[in-house]
């Protein structure tokens, strides 16, 4: 599948009527990293797909590649996710290579991971190497058990809880714990600043859990919520809103301009989300890991397809 | 009668403008200026509309205000205590209708 199909202006012919120009990269700050698409659960909003059954995993030599552009351009951070990024056993070696060369790692968390047998040593392992931990959390409440599965938000809870007693989530720098909130249905997010503050509130008053910032994202018509459009029949209805709430403004500030990222092969994409589309980055430009021409793909022209409505709605996500 | 209220038709609501639609342009210009934030929040103005919603038994604003306090950010809990209150007040209203069987068997009784 290479684009989402539906019977409105086309993304593209969107962003020529307003702007006359392409989107282009303005930089590379962020290196985004699939480590595979192996995870222990199997959430319905997730757009990669992923699940326990799943046997895309990065191999050790892609990970080499992915250190080496790391240590000869000028990136600062690297954004390793999934599935859930843990279970490849380059893991560690990765965020401990990157730290090395200077880089701020981000390390994208299911959270029940964390619990998981041999998996109970990360959160030290984190907080030794200053790691920034954005963890999946689609509710202050066990409604998360409904996307996730039964049991998943208690052992959230414990994983949060484990994070705040190393450090994380109490404002220090070093040890920055940022919540990311996802729709539990076809409809947008809320305002993020209201919702940070809900989370905030009753995470502390129920559990004792603090947290330095919360993200929401839209949620993508792709993968399983894309599934889940079409067996309710909602899919046109939803790309309708998403359509509906574009909002110009948001089109500078998405991340797609400043980052790449990096397929569990080593393919080059402009996105996470182009990456489970299999849109890899356009014209001539290098589409390998071990191919990496900064300079070239710092002013490539980025490809986009309607999903891209989902980054630009409302307040934007991204 | 099953299919009486139907998903789909809350979707056709503007048809109902096709008559009368000066009194239809009417009501949804105060009908968008009522829900639009003032001194209440949006957030506060829908969680009214759900309770309301539900004491007025109306299955078109229980579908469409139940979805707008998900779009709120807020949950299946947050409308429950709001549909507790609004049953409350109703329940409170029936309850306090016994004073009027009080005074009526006050009237009547040697």
């Amino acid at each position: 599948m290479k684009d989402v199909s539906i019977n409105t202006t086309h993304f593209q012919d969107k962003l020529m009527s307003i702007r006359s120009a392409p989107l282009m990269s303005a930089d590379i700050t962020l290196l985004q990293v699939n480590l595979g698409y192996q995870c222990n659960m199997a959430c319905k909003h997730c757009h990669v797909g992923s699940g326990p059954e799943r046997q895309e995993m990065m191999a050790g030599d892609t990970i080499e590649s992915v250190i080496e552009v790391l240590r000869n351009n000028p990136i600062q951070s690297v954004d390793i996710t999934g599935g859930a990024p843990e279970v490849n056993p380059h893991f560690t070696y990765l965020v401990e290579r990157a730290k090395q060369i200077g880089c701020h790692v981000i390390v994208r968390t299911n959270l029940t991971i964390l619990l998981e047998e041999d998996m109970e040593h990360l959160p030290e392992f984190f907080s030794n190497h200053s790691v920034e931990v954005v963890a999946s959390l689609p509710y202050y409440t066990d409604d998360v058990d409904r996307v996730r599965g039964t049991g998943a938000f208690e052992k959230c809870v414990k994983a949060l809880t484990k994070l705040n007693s190393l450090g994380y989530g109490s404002g220090v720098p070093d040890k920055r714990l940022n919540l990311v909130y996802n729709p539990g249905g076809p409809f947008l997010s809320p305002s993020q600043a209201a919702l940070e503050e809900d989370y905030k509130r009753e995470l502390h008053r129920r559990f004792g859990i603090s947290f330095d910032r919360l993200y929401t994202f839209t949620n993508m018509p792709i993968g399983r919520f894309r599934d889940f459009l079409l067996r309710t029949n909602g899919f046109e209805r939803y790309m309708d809103k998403l359509v509906q709430a574009f909002n110009p403004a948001t089109l500078n500030g998405l991340m797609c301009r400043h980052l790449m990222s990096v397929g569990w092969d080593g393919r080059l994409y402009d996105c996470d989300f182009n990456q489970m589309l299999g849109l890899t980055v356009k014209g001539d430009c290098p589409r390998h890991i071990k191919e990496f021409d900064y300079a070239r793909l710092a002013e490539r022209t980025i490809a986009v397809g309607n999903h891209c409505y989902a980054c630009t709605a409302g307040q934007g996500s991204t | 009668m099953t299919e009486y209220y139907r998903d789909e038709d809350l979707d056709r609501f503007g048809e109902v403008g096709g008559s009368k639609p000066d009194l239809f342009k009417k009501f949804m210009e105060w009908y968008n200026s009522a829900l639009a934030p003032g001194v209440l929040s949006k957030r506060e103005k829908v969680l009214i509309g759900v309770a309301v919603a539900h004491a007025i038994q109306c299955p078109y604003c229980i579908d469409a205000y139940s979805k707008s306090c998900l779009e709120e950010g807020m949950s299946l809990e947050h409308i429950t205590e709001a549909v507790h209150v609004a049953s409350a007040v109703r329940g409170g209203a029936s309850l306090i209708h016994a004073i009027q069987a009080h005074n009526s068997i006050e009237k009547i009784s040697l």
